[in-house]
């Protein structure tokens, strides 16, 4: 019987020479290719790191540190988590993005090459399963188990059942990677791939750029997964080559892989998605949405900040004006972007428009800072969760979609499909 | 390695912003995120729970994101044990590197209610209702992660092959 991709990366990772094969279910040690932490997980893990009595990291340029969550500061404590993280980099000599260089640490990585095909990636941020995206195998853990990655190099897993999705079709219009995976949310739920790695196959997904791409692994985690994969392509190998610096490698699914289930989905039945809050699971298509009133629209995360989605947003914000009753907030996911998009005239066309442009952080899509929601207010966001509280007020209420939709709704100041914009 | 205490009883779900919300995130000692665990959808629970108590929840508690914070949070608070349906996988593997006993136990999950006193056996892998005297075996641990459990988390256990 063969292999699935992710078992076939996590074989290419066993740091014993003589194993060759793992199967679901076994518990393996695996040596990892980069490390990362942000401002809020890595000052636990430096602290757990210290309680190991090692001097060192294991290799400075497989470890990454980004302040991105809270920063640039957004108050005295934070500011503190950044300083202990700062100290440890410079410290250890880390790969290290100082405000003015950094990005959301999930854009930011991919863009500056520090992510391969065939790496595994373990970060203590829940959206590291982004570099699927890539084919690397790349998961998210807590501070502890990324503090003896760090340490040794090495991590313990779990060689997770792989869930197979495959999508038949040619996308309509206004559709991309974050209506395809809100949809799919929908179909297996919050829970439907637990403990399982997502495989994203087939036909339709040949067409997906990498921002599409990169937003739908990103989100494998909302459905419970461990990573989410594509394989390799002419479009990875376009992104990758020239700007990944260390050799890569391309693994293939075996033919007759086993996967724990098969989940098939036409995508030209999918027509651009909202979920309804509290969880990314209740997505319905932006035509059902009903009559609902936004405060706030976000666009920008580690979901949808790339220069793409801005130039999606764009496209409908562009000579048109923000609704007066809602604050719209664009973050772009890393300086690079924020400049590519000065650049085109994104930036100018969105402050015309009334928007909102701002440095990159994490902030609002965590109720952070940079718009946190008050009682009763509604939300409508790129980003990928809408939990009870997420961005604001326990009473608040977000919904996510991708952005166009967002764009749409900041304009006519309720959820709204791009069409109804150009009309 | 016995737990025993006072049932708090939650759905499906739980997400690690209702379990420590991110606003509170700018710091990481446990007796300070104790003090606003649970806070979003139970406002009683940090100030009413007691050393010993034990959550219970329905399907994939801890979903959400990797903050650790979310068992410190609940470790803070004295939660002796979390019993439920199922874990999130993130959440169940910084419960066991923390030092926090967990355990998957679908018909303890479903049974309990807010209130009842439970009694965990964690290498046995048995929950004591000892309101209704039901028991409820789960699957026990496999042996690598009963000995992370053992050596009270993955930090004593690095360090003990170390040596």
């Amino acid at each position: 019987m063969g292999h699935t991709l992710t078992e076939k990366l996590i074989a290419a990772h066993l740091p014993d020479a003589h194993a060759s094969a793992v199967w679901p279910g076994d518990l393996v040690q695996v040596a990892v290719d980069l490390v990362l932490s942000n401002d809020i997980t890595a000052p636990i893990a430096i602290r757990e790191f210290e309680k190991l009595g090692v001097e060192r990291v294991f290799d400075p340029e497989r470890v990454v540190m980004v302040p991105d969550h809270f920063a640039p500061n957004k108050d005295i404590k934070s500011a503190e988590q950044c300083r202990s993280m700062r100290e440890f980099a410079r410290a250890q000599a880390l790969i290290y993005f100082e405000v003015g260089r950094m990005g959301i640490e999930h854009v930011l990585l991919p863009e500056q090459g520090l992510v391969g095909p065939g790496d595994v990636v373990v970060g203590a941020d829940s959206h590291t399963c982004t570099y699927g995206a890539l084919g690397a195998l790349a998961t998210g853990m807590g501070s502890t188990d990324i503090a003896v990655a760090m340490a040794t190099g090495q991590i313990w897993m779990r060689v997770p059942e792989t869930l197979r999705i495959v999508y038949h079709g040619a996308l309509r219009p206004w559709v991309g990677g974050k209506d395809l995976i809100l949809h799919t949310i929908g179909r297996i739920g919050v829970a439907g791939a637990r403990y399982q790695s997502i495989e994203f196959v087939g036909p339709a997904l040949a067409e997906l750029s990498m921002a599409g791409r990169f937003t739908m692994a990103n989100m494998a985690i909302e459905a419970g997964a461990k990573a989410g994969l594509f394989a390799v392509d002419d479009v990875t190998r376009a992104y990758v080559d020239g700007r990944v610096k260390r050799p890569y490698h391309v693994y293939q699914a075996d033919d007759d892989a086993a996967y724990a289930r098969v989940v098939e989905i036409d995508v030209g039945q999918i027509e651009p998605q909202v979920a309804f809050p509290h969880l990314p699971e209740n997505a319905r298509p932006v035509s059902q949405a009903g009559e609902v009133h936004v405060d706030q629209v976000v666009i920008g995360s580690c979901t949808n900040g790339r220069l793409e989605d801005l130039r999606v947003a764009t496209g409908l914000l562009r000579g048109r004006q923000v609704h007066s009753d809602v604050r719209c907030i664009v973050i772009p996911g890393t300086q690079q972007v924020y400049l590519d998009a000065l650049r085109e005239g994104l930036v100018e066309a969105l402050v015309e428009a009334g928007a909102v442009v701002s440095t990159p952080t994490c902030g609002p899509c965590l109720g952070g800072y940079m718009g946190v929601l008050a009682a009763g207010e509604r939300a409508l966001s790129t980003t990928n969760r809408n939990f009870r509280g997420r961005m604001g007020h326990p009473d608040s209420l977000v919904y996510l979609a991708g952005p166009a939709v967002a764009a749409a709704s900041a304009l006519l100041g309720r959820i709204a499909a791009p069409e109804e914009v150009l009309s | 390695m016995k737990q025993e205490g006072k049932v708090w009883k939650y759905g499906d779900n739980v997400d690690t912003d209702a379990i420590i919300p991110a606003r509170y995130l700018n710091v990481s000692m446990p007796e300070e995120l104790a003090r606003h665990c649970m806070e979003d959808i139970d406002s009683a629970f940090a100030g009413a729970v007691e050393a010993g108590d034990v959550v219970v929840a329905g399907e994939n508690f801890g979903c959400g994101s990797s903050r650790e914070h979310a068992p410190l949070a609940l470790k803070g608070a004295g939660v002796s044990c979390v019993v439920a349906r199922s874990f999130a996988r993130i959440f169940y593997r910084n419960a066991i590197n923390v030092g926090l006993p967990i355990l998957e136990c679908p018909g303890a999950a479903d049974d309990a209610e807010s209130g009842h006193q439970l009694a965990i056996d964690l290498k046995a892998g048995q929950v004591r209702n000892l309101s209704t005297g039901q028991v409820y075996q789960a699957a026990p641990y496999p042996p690598f992660m009963m000995a992370l459990i053992e050596a009270g988390g993955l930090i004593p256990y690095t360090r003990e092959r170390k040596a």
